[in-house]
């Protein structure tokens, strides 16, 4: 059974020309979710409108 | 005069500035302690000994002429095999990078350490492009732990820890995105300095991350570390992110009193996920310096969560087109974290620069009534080559994503750090000792401090 996220990877490695053979599938999917989940940690965070990135440390 | 194997670079370059031993005796006895040990540490991929010896000989044939040498005359000292070295490919822990032509010129900052007298004997091991916080590597085998050979070195700068840890070298030189020179000073017991973001030059090393991308010193007492920054400090317009602040030596300032610092404990996110020995080590350090204060750090756990989202982004940027054509050619492991980090959406690593900025405005607020935070190094000490998961007031977590839990959030907006080595038994652990921007000279302070009063020191390899 596909789980939720295999379309989107599908999409996405399509949109970008990446491998993604079947046998990696599962670790990719894995490291997506954590990276989903603490993506959305951040953007639960309201922020001003007015925030600057800091792409870049300066004092 | 015969070398000792735990001589400090401050003894050894006195010791051949004062013509009391030679460049090429110091490196002769480096070359031999890699070659006797480091067939058990495996924490050199290139031991450059015929560019070692040129060097030395040098050394020893300007102090012949009476000619004045560097602070750090004729000592050994390896790199990172991220840094290009020239005449070596720059593999950077991968497979793919081998293919690459050897390098022409030298990373800026081993031309800073020669310039300044040092020898470079080799490259060291590293965790696969950086992404890493164990010193394992499926292409050259892990890089192991000084104390005990069945353990992790930590990383990804784990042959840097490896081979200051088991004195092979008093100094060597890594690289820190989330926690990769604090995590092998940790686990290997040895001091590392993270500077601040910008602080050493990066030109001529191959990047991970950036935004967060750090290169810094290892080194077995607090004088090598500041002897080793100060020689690195300066200008260079090969790297966009590199300072144009000029040189502030901190070596002069070492010996001044800590007493009128106001030091506390990082609370909260940074007193949660540790074992005993981490809050034993804090402990220990805290009742050294009279730091009472506890100070809560906002949204510490958002800050890593920031890190992570940019370090798996950038690095899949950084990688894009070798995933696409090399992808067998990559660590497993590696391959599907960075093409994972490829489909996060733009959006959310736009948000996390933007809360990097409102969570360093926290940090600075903090700073204006303290001038050193401690926190953990690490939750643990070095867990087992291969250990997956450790078991957490009975909660089983896994090993490799809570290493850096506490490196993180501090990297991530770029502050200084000192990690400091506390010799506990049976496996040292590493404390931060973190500062405000540019104030290296506060957290070299402390450590030299700690070091004076007993309570942080590399101890003694017993591992080989």
């Amino acid at each position: 059974m596909a789980e939720p996220l295999d379309d989107y990877i599908d999409a996405v490695a399509k949109a970008l020309a990446l491998p993604v053979e079947e046998a990696w599938r599962p670790s990719i999917r894995a490291n997506l979710e954590v990276s989903l989940r603490l993506g959305r940690m951040v953007d639960e965070f309201a922020l001003p409108d007015e925030t600057e990135p800091a792409p870049v440390f300066t004092v | 005069m015969t070398t000792k194997p735990e001589m400090t670079a401050a003894e050894i370059a006195s010791a051949v500035a004062g013509r009391r031993m030679s460049a090429l005796d110091a490196t002769e006895a480096a070359l031999a302690r890699i070659k006797q040990h480091d067939t058990v540490l495996n924490s050199f991929t290139d031991v450059t000994a015929d560019r070692a010896r040129a060097k030395a000989r040098a050394i020893d044939a300007d102090l012949a002429a009476g000619k004045s040498v560097g602070p750090l005359a004729g000592v050994p000292f390896a790199v990172k095999n991220l840094f290009d070295v020239a005449g070596l490919a720059t593999r950077a822990g991968s497979k793919i990078n081998r293919d690459r032509a050897p390098a022409k010129r030298d990373a800026t900052l081993i031309e800073r350490m020669e310039a300044a007298g040092a020898v470079l004997v080799g490259a060291l091991n590293m965790g696969e492009y950086a992404y890493d916080f164990t010193g394992e590597n499926v292409h050259d085998g892990p890089s192991r732990n000084p104390h005990d050979t069945t353990r992790m070195s930590g990383g990804s700068s784990g042959g840097s820890g490896s081979a200051v840890g088991g004195a092979l070298v008093p100094i060597a030189l890594g690289s820190d995105t989330n926690g990769s020179i604090r995590v092998p000073s940790s686990f290997c017991g040895i001091f590392g300095l993270k500077p601040t973001y910008g602080r050493l030059s990066r030109a001529r090393s191959f990047p991970f991350v950036a935004s967060l991308d750090h290169l810094g010193p290892f080194a077995r007492s607090a004088t090598d570390l500041a002897l080793a920054y100060d020689a690195m400090q300066g200008p260079d317009a090969d790297d966009a992110a590199c300072t144009t602040r000029g040189l502030e030596p901190t070596t002069p300032l070492l010996a001044n009193p800590v007493s009128d610092l106001r030091i506390a404990i990082a609370g909260g996110y940074f007193q949660q996920n540790v074992f005993p020995e981490a809050v034993e080590a804090i402990s220990r350090v805290a009742k050294a310096l009279g730091a009472t204060r506890v100070v809560d750090v906002p949204e510490a756990a958002r800050a890593r969560a920031a890190a992570y989202v940019i370090s798996t982004t950038e690095g899949a940027s950084l990688h894009l087109d070798r995933l696409r054509k090399r992808p067998n050619d990559f660590d497993p492991a590696v391959r599907d974290r960075l093409i994972a980090g490829a489909m996060v959406p733009a959006p959310l690593v736009d948000r996390a620069q933007k809360f990097r900025r409102w969570y360093r405005a926290q940090l600075a607020e903090i700073f204006k009534s303290v001038d050193v935070l401690l926190a953990p190094a690490t939750p643990c000490t070095a867990p087992k080559l291969g250990q997956v998961n450790f078991n957490l007031d009975g909660v089983e977590l896994p090993v490799r994503a809570n290493i850096g839990i506490h490196t993180q959030p501090i990297s991530f907006i770029g502050l200084p750090v000192v990690a400091v080595p506390v010799p506990l038994e049976p496996l040292p652990i590493g404390v931060q000792i973190i500062c405000a921007p540019w104030r290296e000279d506060i957290a070299l302070r402390v450590a030299y401090a700690l070091e004076k009063m007993g309570v942080v020191a590399a101890p003694s390899p017993k591992g080989f």
